[in-house]
């Protein structure tokens, strides 16, 4: 059995965490967590990580130059810079609201990138 | 940008670029002259003037500027050139262009007053500390006496509010008593001893060990960059021309007069003044066998929050006794509260990094002369070199081996408070020399950034329906306007960078240190003046604001 | 000049969930006014995800849980005046003492130039700024480079710049430590984060997500000894720290880099208050505030970052909407005193009637009393207790390991059936307790399993349970709140 130390980034109270996991990987008991969420978030760190990705990207003919926007959900830890670099090249035009969709498919990880804020014709 | 020419002879051509014109639409409509710019697009040295809205070309406020057929930067013999834009170069400047001739200053940093004048502590001294007869003495006196005209003349932040020299030990009495005597002797007006119930009921705040103190009612407190910018755009107005980010490097004699070798391509000038601050003795001794010595002696303060501004309405200075020379506590122009400087020789000419040990000291001996100092509310500290030469004297005079090289070092304190005194004394040995005359068209008076504050209601608000730039409050802490800083941008000698608006207007210098307002006054330095906004620098050079652009460049 | 009966400072979180508290509460007279081009205030900069989860359960950025308020405020009409900066705030000139005085407040625009509006109460929401360099009074150069984390979070998020491309970060504030994500996800190289403090200033997450997923060391009782380069910043030096926070000679580390970024705290930005008079806590920068959330001035409310930083927002619009409502009651109170003619009567009359507005209509002994007697779940005699108890004041006193609480004091008279008690600890615990008593006498104990300084803790106290240690004949209460070990 391979103990391992977790906090939890589930919500900002942040749980410290010991998960055990067997030889084969596999979690096999999460302690110290407060709410499923903290059991969920530790089997996933340990298997396969995830986090959700913000960043801007850039507008055309906007009120604003740039729009902020994240994975519609989180992406395997390690496509993080992927996504960055797909971000880095995209460009839309305004205007741009809450929740549209830029990308369908963010360096194919199968997640959508959303817009999370509005830019208006300018 | 090199072969551009001097800014007054330009002449104009429409800008032909349509994307320029376009962007320009976009902008503020304030509607002054903006002043003619040396700027780069993309790189490309590009030179822009702003005029009123013009009928037939609505969309190009801007243009672009061909250069004139005429004078060209470098080429020709000046009358005098000055070295340094500090504040006895911009002081000496403006004196000169009451005369006809040709004059010019060179800088070595992007803007007036970036060195020795930028950092100290604004005091306008009454002139008891200097001795007797020296020229130190006499050009402060006159200096102090001159300051409040000249404040009205020029548009700058002066208050004469009078100082205090505090002493707290009975037996150092002799010593106050002997610094009356001086001031007396140098001329100073006014001066009294109070005792300690007195001087208590005038300023409470002072430390409850106090027997008496000096009571200056002539000394006052300055603006050092109002007063020195000041100064330049009047000799600017005036047609004195100034160079920037031009250093010089070599200053050689020639049959007549010198020749100046710079970063910026050759001079050649009939007389030079040397007002390089901590650098004149690097000047003076190209030129003679007389050498002299600069040695920068390192001031640290603190600058506190306008909620300690009122804590004591006159400057302090404490009597040097066992602390050594004290640390004064003096309220600034614009009500913040100022206490140093500390005084450390240090050998590297640039070396204006505060440290732990000068802060350190500046909290162990701000008490001495005044209690209760809230040092919780500094909001900056920094330093500032004087340029202190070894005889302790101004020297002022034209070099015994070197005819028409005059020099202007050894400028420290009280050399703020003489710059009036030191410009009008260079510039009559000029007249002498050069048999100058009159500047028929010298324009005297010259009017500051306008402040709005000072406006009534009904006046800031027809300020602002005619500039509504006005009404757009860019620096909360300081209050100050996007009008404000389109006016330091495109008067005379405008403003290029962060550090440039911030001495002019004050955006930038509140208690959040341009944390809210550097952005914004980053856009509008963008906008106006066409600079890139990697191009953008806290203080000229390399002091590049930001690194990457807006993604653009991965594409 | 245009009168209002809510006009509220600043259209952050804090002050639009005043507004849309005040306004669904039967306020239909609100003027917001917001300095910045955009509602939303430090949201809209704050791209990263980790808010809402208390209040929308779920979890947003902070531009779109801002989006979520700014169109809760836009469905409602509620006026929202941008690009305004209030550059004074006063009281009615010669007023009587005794009377309720308007407050004037004066704002600028580009639009409207210089104008002042009347309002019966204001609710301050200007919220913060950071500590700037000089305040720590770090010794060196001052060379371009050195910028507080939420500037450079505002030039990367919002206007699309990198302000430096090798990073080292003072502060482990939340800012500092997003911003160190931030800057490595736009390219930039984060050499280190260092604290002054043997803890970490800002939430466990954002170490973990924001340092250890990008192996950005984090570097604890450390801080900058020196900055490096005359034009850009070029080096930092930082060192140990002993318990006394003094740099230890010997230990210090230079790190090559251009940029240094400072997370080393945040100030409630009080100025306007202070010129209106408003008394400030000498711990928190914010106003003193009773459990209504009310400055020393009457009619004057304060919320969210300018009466004490937060580190979630979440709590931030709980703060704000207790505020907005409490505005409500103010407002009220003085129309009914005034003789019914005003807002109140008309908005009965549109059929908006709030619960406080019928209280005061029927001439009931307020609020709280009627909770207390309509509520049920507490018995007769406690109402009867409060009527004795209704002058009385109970004023909070932070003690061993609690700096400040907020609110500062509680009026019987006014106190809502819970009260939240906000405050902050001094240092890291663990396994202590949190411990209220009153004249004395525990009335609360909460087992923590955790506490940092860089988390905000709260307190509900019930109303009952003050009235149970309360005894007829006395007014005046000091209940003491402390970290206790066992």
């Amino acid at each position: 059995m391979n103990k391992r130390q977790l906090i939890c980034i589930g919500c900002p109270l942040g749980c410290q965490m010991e998960a055990e996991q067997n030889e084969g990987g596999e979690v096999v008991s999460v302690k110290g967590n407060t709410c499923p969420r903290g059991d969920a978030y530790a089997r996933k760190e340990l298997t396969c990580p995830t986090r959700i990705v913000t960043s801007t990207v850039r507008v055309e003919g906007g009120a604003r130059h740039m729009v902020p926007v994240k994975t519609k959900e989180d992406v395997p830890k390690e496509k993080i810079f992927d996504c960055m670099e797909e971000i880095r090249r995209l460009a839309v035009t305004a205007p741009v609201a809450v929740g549209d969709v830029l990308l369908a498919d963010v360096a194919g990880t199968g997640v959508a990138l959303v817009a999370t804020g509005n830019v208006a014709a300018g | 940008m090199d072969d551009m020419l001097a800014c007054r002879y330009m002449t104009l051509e429409p800008a032909k670029h349509r994307k320029v014109a376009i962007f320009r639409r976009k902008m503020s409509g304030f509607e002054v002259f903006y002043g003619l710019r040396e700027h780069k697009v993309r790189g490309n040295p590009r030179v822009s003037c702003g005029l009123k809205a013009m009928d037939d070309m609505p969309a190009c406020r801007y243009m672009t500027l061909e250069p004139a057929k005429q004078v060209k930067r470098g080429i020709g013999m000046y009358d005098v050139i000055i070295i340094g834009a500090g504040v006895s170069g911009s002081a000496i400047a403006r004196e000169l262009s009451r005369f006809r001739g040709r004059f010019c200053v060179l800088e070595k940093e992007e803007d007036v007053c970036c060195g020795t004048s930028k950092a100290n502590s604004g005091i306008v001294h009454a002139g008891y500390d200097a001795m007797p007869g020296s020229l130190m003495a006499k050009l402060n006196v006159q200096g102090n006496r001159r300051m409040k005209a000249l404040s009205g003349e020029l548009d700058f932040p002066f208050r004469q509010c009078g100082s205090f020299v505090v002493c707290t030990e009975a037996d150092a009495m002799p010593k106050l008593r002997e610094l009356h005597e001086r001031g007396v002797k140098n001329g100073v007006e006014g001066l009294r001893i109070l005792p300690r119930e007195e001087a208590l009921a005038m300023e409470p705040n002072l430390s409850d060990d106090v027997v008496a103190v000096l009571f200056a009612p002539t000394a006052g407190i300055v603006c050092p960059f109002g007063l020195n910018i000041a100064l330049a755009e009047n000799a600017c107005t005036n047609g004195v021309e100034f160079y920037f980010d031009t250093r010089v490097q070599e200053i050689r004699k020639q049959e007549e007069g010198f020749s100046i070798k710079t970063s910026k391509g050759d001079y050649e000038t009939r007389y030079v003044v040397n007002a390089a601050g901590v650098y004149a003795d690097m000047f003076h001794n190209m030129v003679s066998e007389e050498k002299i010595c600069i040695t920068p002696r390192k001031g640290e303060y603190f600058l506190l929050d306008k909620s300690a501004g009122g804590h004591v309405t006159r400057t302090i200075f404490s009597l040097p006794g066992k602390y050594g020379k004290g640390i004064l506590v003096t309220p600034t122009t614009h009500g913040n509260l100022l206490v140093g400087p500390t005084a450390t020789d240090i050998s590297d000419k640039e070396g204006t990094d505060t440290t732990a040990d000068g802060m350190a000291a500046i909290r162990e001996k701000a008490g001495v002369s005044v209690k209760n100092l809230p040092l919780r509310s500094v909001i900056t500290s920094f330093s500032g070199l004087r340029a202190h030469e070894d005889g302790h004297e101004f020297i002022i005079k034209e070099v015994g081996d070197a005819p028409g090289f005059i020099d202007c070092a050894g400028i420290e304190s009280p050399g703020l408070t003489s710059a009036p005194a030191i410009g009008v004394m260079v510039a009559d040995m000029l007249k002498g020399k050069l048999d100058l005359q009159e500047n028929p068209g010298f324009v005297p008076r010259r009017t500051g950034i306008l402040n709005p504050a000072l406006l009534t209601a009904e006046g800031r608000n027809r300020l602002i329906a005619d500039k509504p730039a006005y009404g757009n409050i860019i620096c909360r802490c300081e209050m100050i306007s996007e009008g404000e800083i389109l006016d330091a941008v495109h008067r005379p000698l405008g403003a290029k960078s962060l550090d440039g608006v911030k001495r002019r207007t004050r955006a930038g210098m509140g208690r959040c240190q341009s944390g809210f307002c550097s952005p914004r006054t980053m856009e509008i330095l963008h906008r106006e003046l066409g600079i890139g906004m990697e191009e953008l620098t806290k203080s000229g050079g390399g002091s590049k604001m930001i690194t990457g652009g807006r993604k653009e460049a991965a594409l | 000049m245009k009168r209002y009966d809510i006009v509220i400072i600043g259209a952050g979180p804090a002050g639009l969930a005043a507004a849309v508290a005040a306004f669904d509460d039967g306020a239909r007279s609100i003027l917001v006014l917001e300095r910045d081009r955009e509602a939303g205030g430090i949201l809209n900069q704050c791209i990263h995800n980790g808010f809402g989860l208390h209040t929308f359960k779920e979890e947003l950025t902070g531009p779109e849980y801002a989006d979520r308020f700014v169109r809760q405020a836009g469905e409602r009409g509620i006026e929202c005046r941008l690009n305004t900066m209030v550059m004074d705030i006063g009281a009615e000139p010669g007023a009587a003492p005794d009377a309720h005085p308007m407050k004037y407040v004066t704002a600028m625009s580009r639009e409207d130039g210089l104008y002042q509006v009347a309002a019966r109460a204001v609710i301050l929401a200007m919220g913060c700024r950071e500590r700037p360099r000089g305040a720590l009074n770090i010794p060196g150069y001052r060379p371009a480079g050195i910028y507080s984390a939420g500037t450079a979070q505002r030039l990367v998020n919002m206007e699309g710049y990198l302000p430096g491309k090798k990073v080292v970060i003072l502060g482990s504030g939340d800012i500092g430590l997003i911003m160190a994500r931030r800057m490595t996800l736009e390219g930039a190289k984060v050499q280190v984060v260092a604290e002054l403090m043997p803890y970490s200033g800002g939430l466990k997450r954002n170490i973990v997500q924001c340092l250890d997923d990008y192996g950005i060391p984090l570097k604890l009782s450390h801080t900058v000894v020196d900055i490096q380069g005359k034009e850009r910043v070029e080096g930092v030096t930082i060192a140990r720290v002993d318990e006394n926070r003094r740099p230890v000679a010997g230990t210090e580390e230079t790190y090559e880099c251009d940029t240094l970024l400072l997370s080393v705290g945040l100030i409630p930005e009080n100025e306007l208050s202070a010129g209106l008079g408003v008394e400030l806590s000498p711990v928190t920068s914010g106003p003193v505030v009773n459990e209504s959330l009310e400055t020393n001035v009457e009619g004057v409310f304060a919320c969210g970052n300018v009466l004490h930083v937060h580190d979630l927002v979440d709590f931030v619009s709980e703060e704000a909407a207790l505020a907005g409502k409490n505005a409500v009651a103010y407002v009220r109170r003085l129309e009914a005193a005034e003789g019914g003619a005003g807002q109140a009567a008309r908005d009965e009359a549109e059929g908006g009637a709030g619960q406080a507005a019928r209280d005061e209509a029927e001439g009931g002994a307020g609020q709280a009393a009627r909770d207390e007697a309509e509520g049920g779940s507490d018995s007769v005699e406690d109402a009867v207790k409060s009527a004795d108890n209704e002058s009385a004041v109970v004023e909070i006193s932070p003690r061993s390991g609690v700096r400040y609480t907020v609110p500062s004091h509680i009026r019987m008279s006014h106190m809502q059936e819970e009260q939240v008690v906000r405050f902050r600890v001094g240092d890291v615990y663990k396994n202590c307790f949190i411990r209220a008593y009153l004249n004395g006498r525990q009335i609360v104990s909460r087992k923590r399993p955790v506490m940092a300084p860089g988390e905000m803790e709260q307190l509900k106290l019930k109303k009952g349970q003050l009235l149970e240690y309360m005894e007829p004949g006395t007014d005046s209460y000091c209940l003491e709140i402390k970290v206790e070990e066992k």
